[in-house]
């Protein structure tokens, strides 16, 4: 096991670095940078010596591979560098962001549990009957519906819909407040993109939890059960479902990391200040340093998901290690 | 219940007068207290106000500061109207042939670390913006050119000689973006500093910027305009998307939004929300353009340029793309309301401002077709914000298809925009603008000389650095009316960049909102000193 | 043709189509979701191509006197903000949305089974490295990595495939790459090898027939996932341009800041966009299911 973990480990490292090397010189083929549209926002005339001293400044003047062996020794002495918008420190900048995209994300992934695994076990109980259709064709909705689509119908709803019942608009805050300070209005903001994304996000749920269900369902020690004389209800509560959960907590392990990427447009939607709206707007504002460290961040968490997905793969199924 | 109707019953009058223009003293006293949430669409790249030129900077952290003078927060419609605000008395008009001018600094003002403010703190200040030593950013250096040498007699007096006089000193020194800093800081933590930290002498001390989220002021009980301000503090609160910002008002999340929206939006908060919306509107220091780039064939050809400007209905656009757009006022090159602007009667005459839309666009199609331009495919670059530049961008294509041109839009982040204008200049055509704070259309002009800095069409023209250096020197309104005029026509015949329409600036905000006037430009009249809740 | 017995042709075209029908109507039996599908499928391919002859309107043309006009018998999705004809711009929509999500599709899961048939034929050092590249691309959110390739070549409808595409590859090779090495050890590969056939006919003849199943299965998948992808570029104004019609596009600007008094603005291209992936994911389903029994259901 221990060989396996370490080989798995080892895996991870040109992963990173490979992740690293594309996006660091993406980044560095657009045209323009921050520079330009820093100094240049009104239409005012702007020396060329001045874009010149602001990339001197920010160490855009370098050449390509000194920035580029800066940007990854950064790791080694954990100085991830400034924004190049804001100047300050990246680690900063995201650390205030991250913890509201994650609250969103857990979030999400709670109403994900909550509606996939009762729709996905009734759906497969019932296999090929109307509910069966019912409940895929929801599921199969919720990965067809833009989740910033739905965004935009819950806000269009909630002010409609309370200026018609209540008389006046009640619209949810536009500020985040920590859960820790004021929960009501904590939640108040973040149900809603939760929703907006978990609705998605408890669509492939289902559809994994009513075919690994259907599968264990095959399985010989069920009929065994049934033929035993077991109730159904307690040959799914106790046997069926309890087995057939290893895949659906995959996914869902699976599908989290990629949350945070499906966040970038519903935090456009509901003004959330999270990492999404912050890799739009670097993008936008060419903050090469803030972008670079955002797009490692994500892709930190999908590696690291995954090697934890596959450990636990290795640990039950030993026949992995060896393979 | 019924005094809580009899208050909206106020407020909405109250609300009518100033929609109205008119200059109404409120009908009560101001009351003091409260906080105003407001809604801000731009990022705040830095607190430094001298190298920054984004309302994103100037709406949350403007209120920290102080300035030399300002426009009247009473009379912000009047572009001429100065005041003074750490400054005494009247503003200064030239000594010495209009080449000196001496500021009295009032006395007894501090910054908001208790350090005492004086006229060394003025001239510091301004040295950094005129005189930066070198490896220093300064945003409008160019804008004092004019500026000799800065002298502080005594502790209260600042002089500043001029090296020629000049009508456009007095409104650059009035700029909104002239921060004073304080003399200390800048001594002791050098010229990068107030990048990231705030020391000023405004009506509310800084409490806390969260990035991307919000910025928190509180009352100044120092400040220096008696009695001021009213508020016990503002939240400046984040909201890039102009939906999110109409929604925050509308669901009173906000209160108001400095920088305006389109009249759809206004007439839907209102048929929501009735008196509780109040709504000002005024003409915005801000044109809408597009330049074509001569060094592109076949726009070499002034032909194919006045066809450009020929082919697009100003005044159609000015009754229903003005619904939906923040722009509205058919113009010349001069803000409208200016006494320097072409009348509607002269500019009915210029090229592209005929009333007659069909003829002219018959002309377009003969021009093309003389020039072997007909029915060309272009590049239009256009800039990635919704609004103004997306939705008029639509526009534009629409009309210059309507005389058979194939116009394909480009649509580039602000980053790549600004670097297809000044370095690659690979587009056709591109939205251009001309977006200025203080009123000032001599200043404010210069954009369209061919020899300009920020003029990207590629044009030379040098008939025109000879009209404006007349127009410099003109010494009577009438004469420099003339003048601009010729200028105008030269600058229309050029087309190196044309009009479309000028911004129109509509902020309807909470009825409760009081004391506050709109300006004509989004980065005037930003202290917020005046303001009062009426809740 | 002319001495063949009329009636008994008659008879052989009636017992025909009643054959052809009544399969239909199994199929739809046996599938009918996926049916469902592919009815929206095929509606949406022929709102593509007979967009011209199903409207009057000029999608792109802005019709100001009709500036946000709710539904009526006229506009019966009502207008946009720009006096536009939205079941216009939706029929003419499918045809960008099908455009970028057939062509991302189709490159994408073609890249992806030479890539993937390649790694599993050859293995060796080229597998690993394949893999690892894969690792690599695959370790970006969709939409992460879509942003970037648009913030650096410019948001055009060209682009905002290529941007799509990119990801698509690996997804697919990881996919075919698996169901490949199990063919690469069944005996008649080796026996062909043995026979000294060149690599291009082992491959052509042998391996992709083979993976055809997967590779089909991935490709339905992927055009949904890419019209999903287009609308939210679309969206954040880093995809299509104006006046393009496309179904992204017509949720952002306008749509969004007039929604309380002008809502069939952002809803009716939002229920385009839902209705479309749906069918195509139904449709992947069905397929799925008949391609590829092992995985029924998943």
């Amino acid at each position: 096991m221990h060989k396996y973990i370490a080989k798995r480990l080892l895996l991870i490292l040109p992963t990173l670095l490979g992740a690293a090397v594309l996006v660091f010189f993406l980044l560095r083929a657009i045209p323009g940078d921050v520079c330009e549209v820093r100094l240049a926002g009104s239409g005012l005339y702007v020396d060329e010596a001045e874009i010149e001293l602001c990339r001197e400044k920010l160490g855009l003047a370098k050449p390509l591979i000194v920035q580029f062996w800066d940007f990854i020794t950064g790791y080694v002495v954990w100085d991830l560098g400034d924004s190049m918008w804001t100047g300050k420190p990246v680690t900063e900048e995201i650390g205030l962001r991250f913890k509201l995209s994650l609250q969103v994300a857990l979030m999400a992934t709670l109403v994900a549990v909550v509606i996939a695994i009762p729709l996905g076990a009734i759906s497969a109980i019932k296999q090929d009957t109307w509910i069966d259709y019912v409940v895929r064709s929801f599921s199969i909705a919720g990965i067809a519906m833009p989740s910033f689509w739905l965004g935009i119908l819950i806000i269009l709803g909630l002010l409609i819909g309370t200026q018609h019942f209540l008389g006046t608009p009640w619209m949810p805050p536009i500020e985040y407040v920590s859960p820790f300070k004021d929960l009501a209005s904590n939640m108040a903001q973040l149900i809603w993109p939760a929703v907006a994304t978990g609705y998605r996000y408890s669509a492939v749920a289902t559809r994994m939890t009513r075919s690994a269900l259907l599968e264990v369902l095959r399985e010989d020690y069920i009929r065994t059960a049934r033929a035993k004389g077991m109730t159904e209800k307690i040959i799914i509560n106790r046997h069926a479902l309890k087995n057939a959960m290893l895949p659906v907590f995959t996914i869902i392990g699976i599908e989290f990391a990629f949350l945070m990427g499906g966040l970038v447009v519903t935090e456009q939607v509901f003004n959330l200040n999270g990492i999404g709206k912050l890799f739009v707007e670097s993008v936008q504002a060419q903050d090469f340093a803030m972008t670079q460290q955002l797009v490692m961040l994500v892709v930190l968490i999908a590696v690291v998901t995954n090697f934890v997905v596959d450990l636990v793969y290795a640990w039950l199924d030993p026949r992995i290690r060896y393979a | 219940m019924k005094s809580s109707l009899f208050k909206q019953g106020v407020a909405a009058i109250v609300g009518i007068a100033f929609a109205l223009g008119a200059v109404t003293v409120s009908v009560a006293a101001p009351k003091k207290g409260g906080i105003l949430n407001f809604v801000v669409g731009s990022k705040i790249p830095s607190y430094d106000g001298h190298i920054e030129s984004t309302f994103g900077m100037i709406h949350p952290i403007r209120p920290f500061y102080s300035l030399l003078f300002r426009v009247n927060p009473d009379n912000p419609a009047d572009p001429t109207d100065f005041q003074c605000d750490v400054c005494e008395g009247n503003i200064p008009s030239g000594a010495k042939g209009g080449t000196e001018y001496t500021f009295k600094i009032r006395k007894g003002l501090q910054f908001h670390d208790g350090t005492p403010l004086n006229a060394h703190d003025v001239k510091a200040t301004f040295d950094k913006i005129v005189f930066p030593p070198k490896g220093v950013a300064s945003n409008r250096k160019a804008m004092f050119k004019m500026v000799k040498s800065i002298e502080v007699p005594d502790d209260h007096t600042i002089v500043f000689t001029l090296k020629f006089p000049s009508g456009a000193f007095i409104p650059s020194a009035g700029m909104p973006f002239n921060f004073i800093y304080s003399k200390k800081d800048l001594d002791a933590h050098g010229y990068e500093w107030h990048k990231k930290n705030v020391n000023g002498s405004g009506a509310f001390i800084f409490v806390e910027h969260v990035a991307g989220s919000h910025v928190a002021g509180k009352r100044n009980p120092n400040y220096h305009h008696a009695g001021k301000p009213y508020l016990d503090g503002f939240r400046a609160i984040s909201a890039p998307k102009m939906s999110v910002r109409l929604q925050a008002i509308r669901g009173d999340r906000a209160a108001i939004e400095f920088r305006g929206f389109p009249p759809k939006a206004r007439d839907d908060l209102v048929k929501a929300l009735g008196d509780k919306i109040t709504v000002q509107e005024s003409d915005w220091n801000c044109a809408l353009m597009f330049t074509v780039n001569v060094n592109h064939k076949p726009f070499d050809d002034k032909r194919v340029r006045h066809a450009l400007t020929l082919a697009v209905d100003r005044y159609e656009a000015s009754k229903y793309l003005a619904n939906i757009a923040i722009v509205k006022t058919v113009g010349g090159i001069v803000f409208p309301s200016h006494p320097l602007a072409a009348t509607a009667a002269e500019l009915e005459g210029s090229l592209g401002f005929s009333r007659d839309i069909k003829a002219s666009r018959a002309k377009a199609r003969a021009l093309l077709k003389e020039a072997g331009a007909e029915g060309i495919e272009f590049d239009f670059n256009n800039r990635g914000v919704d609004q103004p530049y997306k939705v008029v961008g639509t526009w534009l294509v629409d009309q210059w298809r309507q005389v058979g041109l194939k116009p394909i839009q480009r649509v580039q982040p602000s980053p790549q925009f600004y670097a297809t204008l000044r370095k690659k200049k690979d587009f056709d055509v591109t939205v251009d603008f001309n977006c200025q704070s203080v009123v000032n259309p001599i200043a404010d002009v210069s954009k369209f000389l061919c020899s300009a800095g920020n003029h990207y069409s590629g044009c030379e023209n040098a008939k025109l650095d000879v009209i404006y250096d007349r127009l410099l020197k003109a010494e009577t309104p009438a004469q420099q009316r003339s003048i601009m005029r010729e200028f105008e026509t030269e600058v229309f015949d050029t087309a190196g960049t044309a009009l479309t329409l000028w911004w129109y600036k509509i902020n309807p905000h909470r009825s409760y909102v009081k004391g506050w006037k709109i300006a004509p430009s989004h980065y005037l009249n930003q202290s917020l000193d005046q303001i009062w809740l009426d809740k | 043709m002319v001495t063949v017995n009329p009636a008994a042709d008659a008879d052989e075209l009636e017992e025909l189509s009643k054959s052809w029908s009544s399969q239909l109507i199994d199929l739809i039996r046996r599938q009918p979701l996926a049916s469902a599908g592919g009815l929206v499928v095929l509606i949406m391919i022929f709102s593509a191509i007979f967009a011209n002859f199903l409207t009057p309107y000029d999608p792109e043309a802005a019709s100001w006197v009709n500036q946000l006009s709710p539904p009526s018998a006229e506009y019966w999705l009502g207008t946009d903000a720009f006096g536009r004809d939205i079941l216009t711009r939706i029929i003419y929509g499918a045809r960008t949305a099908l455009f970028v999500g057939f062509t991302a599709a189709f490159v994408g899961a073609t890249g992806g089974l030479i890539l993937g048939v390649a790694s599993a034929y050859f293995g060796g050092r080229f597998d690993i490295i394949c893999q690892r590249l894969v690792d690599i691309v695959m370790a970006f959110p969709l939409i992460v990595l879509a942003l970037a390739v648009v913030a650096t070549l410019g948001a055009s409808t060209v682009n905002v495939i290529i941007a799509i595409t990119i990801p698509f590859i690996p997804q697919c090779a990881r996919v075919v790459r698996s169901s490949a090495l199990a063919i690469r050890e069944i005996p008649y590969v080796d026996a062909a090898r043995a026979l000294g056939f060149s690599h291009t006919r082992i491959i052509m003849k042998h391996m992709i027939p083979n993976v055809m199943a997967p590779y089909l299965i991935m490709l339905t998948t992927f055009v949904g996932q890419a019209i999903l992808l287009e609308a939210s570029l679309s969206y954040l104004g880093m995809g299509v341009q104006e006046p393009t019609p496309a179904w992204g596009l017509m949720l952002q600007g306008g749509a969004e800041e007039f929604a309380e008094s002008a809502p069939w603005v952002p809803i009716f291209p939002g229920l385009a966009i839902t209705i479309a992936v749906f069918g195509f994911n139904l449709f992947g389903d069905g397929l799925r299911d008949v391609l590829d029994p092992r995985l029924r259901s998943r």
